[in-house]
């Protein structure tokens, strides 16, 4: 173990110490201090083993860097800084720590080295992340935090259920990539705890429900901190995990389809990182690192998680803004804004073109990594339908975001209208330099790639994928347009799979209200009935007993004794003389009795 | 401000902007279809060296998501907005 080896998570759960204490006028410095020094503690990370600590019988590792959590770190650290610096503006201070113990823990989950370690990050993550939701204050979001927070509880059970059982089979609690081709009762277990993390359907539906219901500046730490986290679990844990494969093009498929139908801007992009998360999860389940495709498609998953983390931060930076500004969110109440917004349209703009991987934005060097692992290893139904979800992808958060807040009908109250502006500096700084981040990418290549575990070599700038990419992205544009029409939103919510945990919840208030209530009212009855009457009747039986028999027996008792003292106290009256003639009339008594009985025999 | 005065600018031009946009989409069928320019060795399947054939993908697959969509949510997965305050 090393001597002094600092914890990039650290560096943020420190400034988390430090910043309820520092005076107001110095907050702003401390705000944009604290992330910048841990994502710098990042930077100069040496490969290796660290922060080693023994617990019981178990060794905890809490800095295992090497080059795939060291991307992962890299990052999230980078993500911090931004993040925070859009929300620097925000008073609340409970709302900064919440966010820094957020992205700490999660920081912390990617540099465990065993499976403690993991879990420990893991629940803070959770526990810390709803606060983002509950900060928001109406009433949707506390009820929204506690349905969060319940999924991701459950999904620790499971997570934890199988550590316990890993560590019973294999006696190890290492964090190492796991027996995936027999894969036993734990790594279902474990995979189950993943995977809801990631957002996996049918274990999603909390991602649009919470996400949908955050602050403006919570929304942005949420959407690239828990599937991130769980995307490099599952790159570390199960790469090759063949199920992982239908499971991720589901995703993928699945939020594009919800994104169609929905009326809201930030629940619409929460349905767009279940999708993009599934282009991650399809590609670790394509990723066996023992094949040259399969190390192509893990290098996809961690550039994919990477450029992922940036332009879904932009993009819910952008429509964080619009709600922040103008107090809105839904298509249907916006509309025509880019007359008051124009910046936070161009930034949100590059996000969409980001998102959906036009040619010299990140996401085209990064997604097309995983469709072309898909067909090079000839799981060609996957790979063209990861190309379907692409176009998908364009046409809602490319087309549909940008239009119908900024262009289309406008449908805003005169409220909204008059809210309506760019926003103050620091969130348009951020938003201004994650958008440079997104092109730099994309034009850039080698700074995302010589940062990947692995050596694969990929060269995304292909005439023919060049040409493949802005023909699907092109008509796809068209088909937009030709269906307009099809698109206008409309004022309605879709139900999802929160539907059964939700009317859960009513069935079990009705159970608690109607037979529960029904039951503690006539096992009351019951109780009085065949227990108290019986109790009170011999609680009676038991008083007069007491009174007669017992008062009795002691009053009696008491009076002998009373009588006896009061003879006593006769004979004690103190006269030497009265006493001895006593005493020799009893002895002479005893005497001649004693004579006659002797005499007698 | 002079980004809002070049979406001014690009408004104002609708027609000459929709008919350039059609322009560029012939453009790209053309340019796939000339070897020279488009390598396709790259390509994976055979459907894919039809000249056009992501373009295709793309119009046909934008067309199935809005409509098994919305197919999907008129079949009773859309509802109010108060559908949970009950």
């Amino acid at each position: 173990m090393s001597e002094f080896w600092i914890h990039p998570a650290l560096v943020l759960f420190a400034g988390c110490v430090l910043l309820p204490l520092v005076p107001e006028r110095m907050r702003k410095a401390v705000l944009l201090g604290v992330p910048s020094f841990a994502f710098a503690r990042m930077l100069t990370l040496e490969a290796g083993v660290f922060g080693e600590v023994t617990f019981l019988d178990w060794t905890l590792t809490f800095g295992r860097v090497d080059a795939l959590s060291i991307v992962f770190g890299h990052i999230m650290c980078l993500m911090a800084v931004i993040a925070t610096l859009y929300g620097l503006h925000v008073k609340r201070v409970e709302e900064h720590v919440a966010s820094w113990v957020y992205a700490g823990s999660s920081i912390g989950a990617i540099f465990a080295g065993d499976l403690l370690t993991l879990f420990l990050f893991w629940e803070l993550m959770a526990l810390s992340s709803v606060f983002l939701i509950w900060f928001r204050g109406r009433s949707g979001s506390m009820q929204a935090g506690y349905r969060y927070l319940l999924v991701h509880m459950a999904g620790g059970v499971a997570l934890l259920a199988g550590i316990v059982l890993h560590y019973k089979g294999t006696g190890s609690m290492a964090f190492v990539a796991m027996d995936v081709g027999n894969p036993s009762a734990a790594v279902w277990l474990i995979m189950v705890g993943f995977i809801l993390n990631a957002a996996v359907p049918p274990l999603h539906a909390w991602l649009p429900d919470a996400y949908g219901e955050a602050t403006f500046n919570g929304s942005v730490f949420l959407c690239a901190f828990t599937t991130k986290t769980a995307v490099y679990a599952l790159c570390r844990g199960m790469p090759g995990f063949d199920v992982l494969v239908p499971l991720g093009v589901v995703m993928a498929l699945y939020g594009v389809v919800y994104a169609v139908l929905e009326n809201d801007s930030r629940r619409l992009l929460a349905y767009h990182i279940i999708s993009q998360v599934g282009y991650m999860v399809a590609g670790v389940g394509l990723g066996d690192p023992d094949t040259a495709v399969g190390q192509l498609a893990l290098n996809g998953v961690c550039a994919h998680a990477f450029a992922h983390i940036l332009y879904k931060g932009l993009l819910f930076m952008g429509t964080g803004t619009v709600l922040h500004m103008t107090g809105e969110s839904r298509f249907s109440r916006l509309g025509g804004l880019y007359l008051k917004m124009p910046w936070t349209f161009l930034f949100t703009l590059v996000g969409g073109l980001s998102i959906s991987a036009f040619p010299l934005f990140s996401g085209f060097v990064s997604k097309s990594m995983i469709v072309a692992a898909g067909f090079e290893s000839h799981t060609l139904w996957a790979a063209f339908l990861l190309m379907l979800a692409s176009a998908g992808t364009f046409l809602h958060t490319g087309l549909k975001v940008p239009y119908f807040i900024w262009f289309g009908k406008n449908h805003c109250s005169k409220e909204t209208w008059e809210r309506a502006a760019d926003p103050g500096w620091n969130m348009t700084a951020a938003m201004a330099l994650t958008a440079f981040l997104c092109v730099f990418i994309g034009c850039y290549t080698p700074y995302l790639y010589d940062m990947l575990p692995y050596t694969a070599a990929y060269e995304p700038y292909t005439s023919y994928h060049v040409s493949e990419t802005m023909q699907v992205l092109l008509f796809t544009a068209l088909g937009f347009f030709l269906f307009l029409k099809k698109l206008e939103p409309e004022e309605k919510i879709s139900l999802d799979l929160d539907y059964f945990y939700r009317k859960g919840a009513a069935a079990f208030y009705w159970i608690a209200r109607t037979p529960v209530q029904a039951l503690d009212r006539d096992w009351g009855e019951a109780w009085r009935q065949l227990a108290l009457v019986p109790t009170m009747a011999w609680a009676r039986f038991v008083a007069r007993f007491d009174n007669q028999v017992v008062d009795g027996i002691v009053d009696g008792v008491g009076a002998t004794v009373r009588g006896l003292g009061a003879r006593l106290r006769g004979l004690q009256r103190g006269s030497l003389q009265e006493s001895l003639t006593v005493a020799a009339a009893v002895t002479a008594c005893v005497v001649i009795a004693v004579l006659l009985l002797t005499r007698g025999s | 401000m002079s980004l809002l005065k070049t979406i001014e600018f690009l408004r104002s031009r609708l027609r000459l902007l929709v008919r350039a946009s059609f322009g560029v989409l012939a453009l790209l069928i053309v340019l796939d279809a000339i070897p020279a320019v488009v390598d396709k060795h790259h390509a994976h399947t055979a459907v894919e060296r039809f000249p056009g054939f992501w373009s295709i993908f793309g119009f046909v697959a934008c067309v199935l998501i809005i409509f098994l969509s919305k197919w999907y949510g008129k079949a009773g997965i859309m509802t109010r907005e108060d559908r949970y305050d009950e």
